[in-house]
């Protein structure tokens, strides 16, 4: 239902998400924003069960605030990551599991930028793009197919509304937009909201 | 029921009849991790997994909030059903918290009931100790985290607290849920209202105009749905407070509109 998706450049990590917070068959909300921000630097995207995503994702982004005022600096993407995958495997055999499935993209001074991936058995892997959801099936052989480690972030962009096409075309659920945003030296931004004009996907749906 | 938790007092005769309870209750909680916030510890926590319903409890609803330029609208139906039968006609699914606060209720009537009372509590507590109220967002996140230890058990709570710190609106539910929105629609017969409320509902909306809107909304979904129906209760919320609209009987608006074809 959900989709999550981040791509790797030399110097960026681009990530989106999907907009739609649904109870069984109903949009309760077209406008929700499933990134939280860990730091200046570092954004958590986090799909998965309904009250799960919200408790789990804040529980982290309040630790690593924490640790900064701790200790006066902040946690590295490469540390925040396996903090996030540590927590998610103490309580994996607990009564009270997390279901969710986890983005981690972050840019780092001395690292450069990293995209983890993480799921809801605690498994955690950096990797250049990674996707979650039903959507992921249909997009990842686009982003085989057509990445490259040296993408500019116009490259990127356009990478990725090849994948938001995709969806729109061969996905049987309405994801109408996506909130997007870019991480790079200078921190985090927002940038302009995917969103499908109902002509499109009008015209996609007699093929 | 403060008072009593604050002085921590304990019912020696409830203590009698329940000790194991308690012990489980409370070895479980230490498991827990732990929270800040005090969980009630006279609650049986454990019944679901223990103790089987000894009935099925009352699900089907119809509330619906609104925010627009004149506050916030909330609206609901007064059916209470257990499975087939309706238990109470004219039950209040819209409960006010306090002055400026009202929630609506889906889900089981007993524990809307009870959670709502604890959420009261704790926020005249809080009014007591900081001198000054929480905001509906905060009001909401508390609730959302009462109620996060339970989830997984059969505690089912679908609340839309509308609220006037310049009018807000929130969804909680036990699932863990925690939506902010301007229009939300709760229950089995939300579907219905939705519809009628996507196409009605705009920012600038009179107070008549919105009212009429909400209660078209639930008179349809009633219709519709069978676990829905009886009478419609309506609250605006403004600066100044809640108030009331008096209850009005459903089945007079059908007969209408039957005359008037």
């Amino acid at each position: 239902m959900e989709y999550l998706i981040g791509i790797q450049g030399p110097d960026f990590v681009l990530v989106a998400a999907d907009n739609v917070a649904a109870s069984s068959i109903i949009q309760m909300k077209h406008d929700y924003d499933k990134m939280f921000k860990l730091s200046e630097k570092i954004l958590l995207l986090c799909v998965g069960e309904a009250g799960d995503t919200v408790q789990f994702a804040e529980y982290i982004q309040k630790n690593v605030q924490l640790y900064k005022m701790r200790n006066g600096y902040e946690l590295s993407p490469t540390a925040a990551a396996n903090f996030t995958r540590k927590n998610l495997a103490d309580y994996l055999r607990s009564r009270t599991p997390y279901h969710v499935n986890l983005l981690l993209a972050g840019y780092d001074e001395a690292e450069g930028p990293g995209l983890f991936y993480m799921d809801y058995l605690s498994s955690l892997a950096k990797a250049p793009f990674a996707a979650h959801g039903y959507g992921a099936f249909l997009t990842l052989s686009i982003l085989d197919r057509y990445y490259r480690p040296d993408l500019s972030r116009d490259d990127a962009v356009d990478l990725l509304k090849k994948c938001v096409e995709e969806l729109s075309k061969r996905f049987i659920l309405n994801l109408p937009s996506f909130t997007v945003r870019l991480i790079d030296k200078d921190g985090i931004h927002d940038m302009e909201k995917l969103t499908l004009s109902g002509e499109m996907s009008g015209f996609w749906f007699w093929f | 029921m403060a008072l009593e938790d604050l002085c921590h007092f304990r019912d020696i005769f409830q203590e009698d009849i329940t000790t194991e309870r308690f012990s489980i209750a409370s070895a479980i909680s230490s498991q827990e991790s732990p929270s800040a916030f005090p969980l009630p510890t006279n609650l049986p926590f454990t019944s679901s997994q223990t103790v089987p319903l000894p009935f099925p409890m009352a699900h089907g609803t119809t509330t619906l909030a609104f925010m627009f330029q004149g506050g916030v609208l909330a609206a609901a139906d007064t059916r209470s059903s257990c499975s087939g039968l309706v238990a109470c006609p004219a039950s209040q699914k819209i409960l006010p918290i306090h002055s400026h606060l009202v929630g609506t209720t889906s889900g089981t009537s007993a524990d809307c009931m009870l959670w709502k009372r604890i959420l009261a509590r704790e926020l005249r507590l809080y009014q007591l100790r900081h001198s000054r109220r929480l905001s509906t967002r905060g009001a909401a996140k508390l609730l959302s985290h009462m109620l996060h230890p339970f989830k997984g058990t059969e505690l089912c709570v679908a609340a839309t607290l509308c609220g006037w710190d310049g009018g807000e609106l929130f969804y909680v539910c036990s699932d863990g849920t925690r939506l902010e929105g301007m229009l939300f629609s709760v229950g089995s017969g939300s579907p219905y209202a939705y519809s009628i409320l996507d196409q009605g509902v705009r920012w600038g909306l009179t107070v008549e105009e919105a009212t009429s809107v909400a209660r078209e909304a639930v008179y349809r979904a009633t219709h519709r749905d069978a676990y829905s129906g009886n009478f419609v209760d309506v609250f605006h919320i403004t600066s100044k407070g809640w108030t009331r609209r008096k209850r009005e009987d459903l089945k007079e608006e059908y007969y209408r509109e039957k005359e008037s074809d």
